[in-house]
């Protein structure tokens, strides 16, 4: 009918209102899976250099990649050519297949760590919210190694235990776990305020139903986005680990071992600590992105307070 | 010459789902010393306006068009220096909320002073005088021990006569309040509504006040300006506003207003609404806003937004049918 | 372990009664707390020198390095997200927050790492690695601390911009801006003089949080340049296994840290007239 109405002149003697122009020009919203990535273009970004990271990780083998483990101290310290894409150590192994390989164990720390950190942290908190004499035990435990810093906490864990991935694992999640626990148990708190929480109780709701059915759910925006911080700072720790002598086992190519080992010679052949380092930075820097797209989608309110 | 004229004034914003055309072509002039009141809804675009003339309005996601002429000057075409020198200096402003409206880390003597100190190049010491001698002016007992605390060791009415006091301190020739007294209990209403019309007589400045309740506009308008859904659909002094409402949204505001009395006569009288909600502002409204509520609407209101008429002297509406309403009232 | 592969039962049991290992763990505990209350942090397993005398010895280079990197980066890092909250969502912005993002994924020594060779190696402006302390000069003390304190500096650069950032458009939305905006103030006061006090505790709150990165990141920075600091000095006790020191080193740390975050419980006071103990 709109339409009708622009082509019928008005009634004489209607007086009609002038038309004004718009003062800023319309534009089409951004919609599907292109409106994503050019609203969100570092989110975007972040998440194809993980894709590309994971599927080096995954793929390794078929990379042309030889063993990187293999010694051939009559080819050491060649630069990159042809043959040894990023040249070779001071052992003679080709450092483009120890770094292709080093992404393994980078992903493997950040993943586990995130996902190990997130589970118990997420226990710890619901219940520490929730039950209020265990919220004073568990807190003053948490406010103690909160003032511990991370990195120092895991050194010293690492200290005590011999150098595996899976120790390292350990070391990072316990250093991880009350940051976690810290968020989660701050929304139960927000939540328990509100007039909805106050109105499930009133029905007659028990404890465990409310927890699972009214408060997890909305742990699980500021979590999610946690975890892909909490993914990147283990991969940054697990190489600082290694880069000082108490990560995984210097047999293993990590990206902080190959740097540990390039470090005596950084001065001469600095290629040797810069291409793992460039692989690192990259895939946090991934994390990182996607961590804060995933932010401002998920979570408004977490997105101005940070 | 009038003190202010805004003439076509739009504001729009760019939102995540389209422009919202929050103010769409409004035009109002106000004399010097004069007290004008722009009255309607929330969301009609009052607020916009007046934060349109302050040029507070952030670039992006709004833009201004139109022209808003103060003394002569089109205010949207100066700088944004020239600007800052008008502001606090010929048209200062009051906000609807005193408790957030103040700087809590602040002294109140020092936020008075701040615009003595920008505009009239006082010293520090003269401008803490000087806004003692405000808060004593808006009637603050304690002045000087006042100017000395923070925000929140003061009530909200104490807040509202700072922000008054900050106000009036250089002696502006356009004061701008919008919703000075929504957020006061109903005495400090009142006695700020008093405040400002004793100082407004002392000051010599001309007062534009931004409001949705017309006990305020009937206590100290002189003319009205009613807005709805971005335009203004009537205009009218006071009195006859009141008596003689030539919009059919104006009828609905007067009516929608408990008249003292009423339900003490045993016959207690439903309060009239207006019925069903305000249309979004953005999309593009073909016709008159106003007719998706109004109870008069015919299909040529719809499809033709009507233009503003002088009904009778000094009184302007834009309504297809009010002077038919008149012509069959006579008849 | 210690005592080497060849160690016969009788040295490892010597060794382990010197260690007090023999004794009951609740007493050998409480002997424990009691000697660090005394400011006895035990014997280095290496060195067999006091801890505490390891630590004082390494204490000033480490202390430097912190200072230094607190001014770089409180310094650089303010004024950054300020004015990338003024400039929000225009191109100032959204680089100071690349960078931001940079600073938080580029591990410390991989900054060091880039830094030293751009600027000492190649460069030659600065000392490659070592350390001068103060009694050598200030100059010398100073140009030996450049290159670490602008690396470590970096993540913590990072943080306070994207909390300073964060922190100011939260003010700058609320209504007494608007009231300062009225009065005509010109936009460096409204940011300086009414924004930052305002925004003055998150910032103050993550400065404080942000002094575990520095501790972190000390230990890797002095691996880096070659400083005689705590952070070589724990690192070493890693590899070493030397228990006490890791120990000692660790406490000191956490000490420092509350120390500093009750501190910033004092500042909040002076900066918002509001709180009151």
């Amino acid at each position: 009918m709109a339409v009708e109405a622009r082509t019928l002149a008005p009634p004489p003697g209607l007086k009609v209102a002038e038309e004004l122009p718009d003062v800023i020009p319309a534009r089409k919203p951004l919609k599907g899976f292109w409106g994503v990535v050019r609203r969100r273009p570092a989110a975007a970004l972040g998440g194809a250099i993980l894709l590309a990271m994971i599927a080096v990780a995954a793929f390794a083998p078929l990379l042309g990649t030889v063993d990187p483990g293999e010694l051939a101290p009559s080819r050491r310290l060649r630069p990159p050519s042809a043959d040894f894409w990023f040249g070779t150590d001071m052992l003679g192994r080709d450092l483009y297949s120890r770094v292709v390989y080093g992404a393994q164990v980078s992903l493997v720390v950040g993943f586990s760590v995130a996902v190990l950190a997130s589970v118990f942290g997420l226990a710890i908190g619901l219940v520490s919210g929730t039950v209020r004499w265990i919220d004073g035990v568990v807190m003053r435990l948490i406010d103690g190694m909160m003032s511990i810093p991370p990195i120092l906490l895991a050194v010293a864990l690492m200290a005590l235990t011999r150098g595996s991935l899976q120790n390292v694992v350990i070391a990072i999640t316990l250093a991880e776990i009350p940051r976690v626990a810290r968020l989660v148990r701050g929304v139960v708190l927000s939540l328990r305020e509100q007039p909805y929480i106050d109105a499930a109780i009133a029905a007659g709701t028990s404890t465990p139903m409310l927890v699972i059915r009214h408060i997890l759910p909305n742990t699980l925006a500021p979590m999610t986005v946690q975890a892909t911080y909490i993914c990147a700072s283990a991969m940054i720790v697990e190489a600082i680990l290694s880069f000082i002598g108490a990560g995984v086992p210097p047999i293993t190519p990590s990206w902080g071992n190959i740097m540990a080992e390039g470090r005596a010679l950084w001065q001469v052949k600095p290629t040797i600590v810069f291409f793992p380092a460039i692989f690192l930075s990259l895939t946090v820097l991934a994390v990182n992105l996607l961590g804060d797209g995933l932010r401002d989608a998920l979570d408004p309110r977490m997105a101005k307070s940070l | 010459m009038p003190l202010l004229e805004v003439d076509r004034l739009q504001t729009h914003f760019r939102t995540p789902d389209g422009v919202n055309r929050a103010v769409d072509g409004v035009s109002f002039h106000i004399d010097k010393g004069e007290t004008l009141a722009v009255v309607g809804e929330s969301g009609c675009g009052k607020s916009v306006t007046a934060m349109s003339i302050m040029r507070l309005i952030a670039e992006p996601p709004g833009r201004s068009a139109g022209e808003i002429r103060f003394e002569g000057k089109d205010l949207l075409k100066l700088s944004e220096k020239e600007m800052r020198k008008i502001r606090g200096d010929d048209i200062s402003m009051i906000f609807q909320e005193p408790m957030t409206s103040l700087n809590p880390v602040l002294k109140v003597g020092r936020q008075i002073g701040e615009s003595l100190r920008l505009h009239q190049g006082l010293g520090r010491a003269a401008a803490e005088d000087k806004a003692v001698e405000m808060l004593r002016l808006v009637g603050i007992p304690e002045p000087k021990r006042r100017a000395g605390e923070y925000p929140h060791q003061l009530s909200g009415g104490m807040r509202q006569r700072v922000m008054i006091a900050m106000a009036l301190a250089c002696s502006p020739k356009l004061l701008i309040a919008d919703e000075p007294t929504t957020a006061l209990d109903v005495t400090i209403q009142a006695q700020i509504l008093d405040l400002m019309r004793d100082l407004k007589q002392r000051v010599g400045a001309a007062i534009l006040i931004i409001t949705h309740d017309l006990g305020v506009v009937a206590e100290v308008a002189d003319r009205v300006v009613v807005m709805y859904a971005g335009r203004k659909v009537e205009e009218a002094p006071v009195n006859d506003l009141f008596a003689d409402p030539k919009h059919p949204y104006t009828r609905g505001l007067l009516g929608a207003v408990p008249k003292l009395g009423s339900s003490l006569d045993g016959e207690a009288e439903r309060l009239a609404e207006i019925p069903g909600i305000v249309p979004s502002l953005k999309k593009k409204i073909e016709g008159c806003v106003f007719a998706s509520r109004c109870p008069d609407a015919e299909d040529v209101c719809r499809q033709f937004a009507p233009a503003l008429e002088e009904k009778a002297p000094a009184h302007l509406a834009a309504c297809h049918f009010s002077n038919r309403d008149a012509a069959e009232a006579a008849a | 372990m210690i005592a080497g592969d060849q160690a016969s039962p009788e040295d490892v049991e010597k060794i382990r009664a010197g260690l007090g290992l023999d004794r009951p763990y609740l007493i050998r505990f409480f002997e424990w707390v009691g000697q660090i209350l005394s400011g006895d942090l035990g014997t280095s397993i290496f060195t067999n020198m006091p801890v505490t005398t390891m630590i004082a010895q390494r204490v000033e280079p480490t202390l430097s390095l912190m200072i230094v990197t607190l001014i770089i980066a409180v310094g650089v890092a303010v004024p950054m997200g300020v004015v990338a909250a003024w400039k929000a969502d225009t191109w100032v912005d959204r680089s100071a927050m690349a960078f931001a993002v940079f600073g938080f994924s580029t591990p410390v020594f991989v900054v060091g790492y880039l830094i030293a060779y751009v600027f000492a190696l190649k460069l030659g402006w600065f000392p490659v690695q070592g350390y001068k302390p103060i009694s050598a000069g200030v100059g010398p003390w100073i140009q030996s601390l450049i290159l670490p304190s602008v690396t470590l500096a970096l993540v913590y650069i990072a943080l306070i911009a994207r909390i300073t950032r964060a922190a100011m458009l939260d003010v700058l939305g609320q209504d007494y801006i608007r009231t300062a905006k009225a009065k005509g103030v010109g936009q460096r006061r409204i940011l300086f003089v009414h924004g930052l006090k305002n925004a003055a505790v998150p910032i103050v709150t993550v400065i404080g949080i942000g002094v575990a990165l520095l501790i972190g990141g000390a230990v890797v920075t002095e691996s880096v340049f070659a400083i005689p600091g705590l952070g070589r000095l724990v690192v070493d006790a890693i590899l070493r296994r030397d228990y006490p020191v890791i120990q000692g080193v660790v406490l000191l740390f956490s000490f420092v840290y509350v120390l500093v975050n009750l501190a910033v419980d004092l500042v909040y006071v002076w900066v918002d007239p509001r709180i009151r103990y």
